[in-house]
């Protein structure tokens, strides 16, 4: 069914994580942009602030609804994908590349272990995925 | 719950088309089948298909049928003529919208109205009972025995007029001809919910799979598709037709609506004509106004719109329009502050974002005019 890439980890908010380096890059999986529709705004906040794991740091909005986007660790965000602003609807045709949000510096490397892992995600799915 | 949800003679065949089914005022409608903005732009550049079964018809017969009908609607049924379609409202006594719907005359004591799904049963009620004590207006409801189905966009009169039995090209804009679409006999309407030429037709529950079928077919080299309600709503967002349950309702009346136009205080006593003289007497303390939001931020139903701060208005309808390529609403707002280019703002989680009252419709109609 959905398409879960194996190397990444993953929230039961529907969130990806990718480790880069230090780093974390961070985006919806093509299940969540299935589910949304038509994604027509991304809200991210700035490079610099301050993200919490579990906790809101943006917002995307489809033509029918509006969604939080929570991060999968805590840190700060040093980088943010500035493309969403004019074409959002990468989240759409890209979620595990072009449309990703936002790079996350971690500052609790244990967090890392409590998400999900491909399989677990998939099972997440399986059972409803809520 | 869900069993509690009706069904359109169409179901089975959009949930094996793959729709994505919603529950919609009481009904199990397929809000899309691949995307919303995708469908939205089939049907501006080709032809979309439309389940709107769901929507409610009562006929009215007799030699009173006129007289009920100019006393429960707000438009001059009079002015109608046999063939002709009329845009109207139904109105409590306060002015207050039951709901909107199109009046067909068939022939010149027997008329068809079209009303919302979700109002069925309570304008059913309204206009039978309105017209209770006349014996000479005999009414029917229909709905159950009725399919329709919208064909909508540029090439929506060579898709019909290759399946029809009849010309369909001389039909103008609300005018409507009984004849049958790939043998589907029944009522072929042009009318429509999405600004772009088109037909809603008409036919019986039992007709409409193999009319739906038949119009999928004879339209896949025009690129005909099924549209599911979320494009329909953002096509008449864009046109600024009013939504029932969002733009108006019982607590709206049609002055403030800007549904003047379906008002005719000079055809005699009618339901609510009082108080919407009233209105029109003082000057409707709010008007619903386009907006355009600076940025892609939705201002959504029930949002509040601002003006230096203050809360001046409420939004009612509001989405991303993909032809206008903006983000798009309606709103209820103070008079002082409809004027067109008026700057104004809307509370989106917390934050103002700068919106500009805008001209309507947003995106040009390009219905088909009697020549």
């Amino acid at each position: 069914m959905s398409n879960i890439p194996t190397d990444l980890r993953y929230t039961r908010d529907h969130e990806w994580a990718k480790r880069e380096g230090g780093n974390v890059r961070v985006g919806i999986t093509h299940y969540a942009q299935e589910q949304l529709g038509d994604v027509v705004f991304v809200e991210l906040p700035k490079a610099g602030a301050p993200a919490a794991q579990r906790q809101s740091f943006g917002v995307v909005e489809s033509v029918k609804a509006v969604s939080d986007l929570y991060a999968p660790v805590s840190g700060k965000v040093v980088e943010v994908n500035a493309e969403l602003g004019k074409t959002p609807e990468l989240v759409n045709q890209d979620p595990y590349g072009r449309g990703w949000m936002i790079v996350i510096k971690p500052s609790n490397a244990a967090e890392w272990d409590q998400l999900l892992t491909a399989k677990q995600y998939e099972e997440f799915l399986a059972q409803g995925g809520h | 719950m869900e069993t509690l949800l009706r069904r359109t003679p169409l179901y089975d065949i959009h949930v094996e088309a793959g729709a994505r089914m919603v529950p919609f005022g009481g009904w199990e409608m397929p809000v899309q089948y691949t995307s919303i903005v995708g469908e939205h732009r089939a049907v501006r550049a080709a032809v979309g298909l439309f389940d709107v079964s769901h929507m409610g018809e009562f006929e009215v017969e007799g030699p009173e049928a006129l007289a009920a009908l100019q006393d429960a609607t707000t438009n001059d049924v009079g002015a109608l003529e046999v063939g002709q379609v009329q845009y109207s409202l139904l109105c409590y006594p306060d002015g207050g919208v039951v709901d909107d719907l199109t009046l067909y005359r068939l022939g010149p004591e027997r008329f068809m109205m079209t009303v919302n799904a979700a109002n069925i049963d309570k304008d059913w009620a309204w206009v039978t009972e309105k017209s209770a004590t006349r014996r000479g207006a005999r009414w029917r409801n229909v709905s159950a025995q009725t399919a329709l189905i919208a064909v909508q966009g540029p090439r929506a009169e060579a898709l019909v007029g290759r399946l029809a039995d009849r010309g369909v090209a001389a039909i103008g804009y609300y005018r409507f001809a009984a004849g049958a679409v790939a043998g589907a006999r029944g009522l072929i309407s042009r009318t429509g919910y999405t600004g772009e030429d088109g037909f809603e037709l008409y036919v019986a529950a039992a007709d409409a799979t193999r009319l739906w079928q038949a119009l999928l077919d004879a339209g896949a080299h025009d690129g005909a598709r099924p549209i599911g309600l979320g494009a329909r709503d953002t096509l008449r967002l864009e046109m600024r037709y009013a939504l029932y349950g969002n733009d108006i309702d019982q607590t709206t009346n049609p002055l403030e609506a800007g549904l003047g136009w379906v008002v005719k205080l000079a055809k005699g006593e009618f339901v609510g004509r009082k108080a919407i003289e009233r209105v029109k007497a003082e000057g409707p303390r709010r008007r619903l106004v386009g907006l355009e939001m600076a940025d892609r931020a939705v201002a959504r139903h029930g949002y509040t719109v601002l003006k230096d701060g203050q809360a001046i208005g409420i939004v009612t309808s509001g989405s991303y329009g993909p032809s206008v390529d903006k983000s798009i609403a309606l709103a209820y707002v103070a008079t002082a502050h409809a004027a067109v280019g008026t700057e104004l703002g809307v509370d989106i989680r917390g934050q103002a974002r700068p919106a500009r009252v805008v001209k309507t419709p947003f995106q040009p109609p390009r219905v088909k005019r009697a020549p």
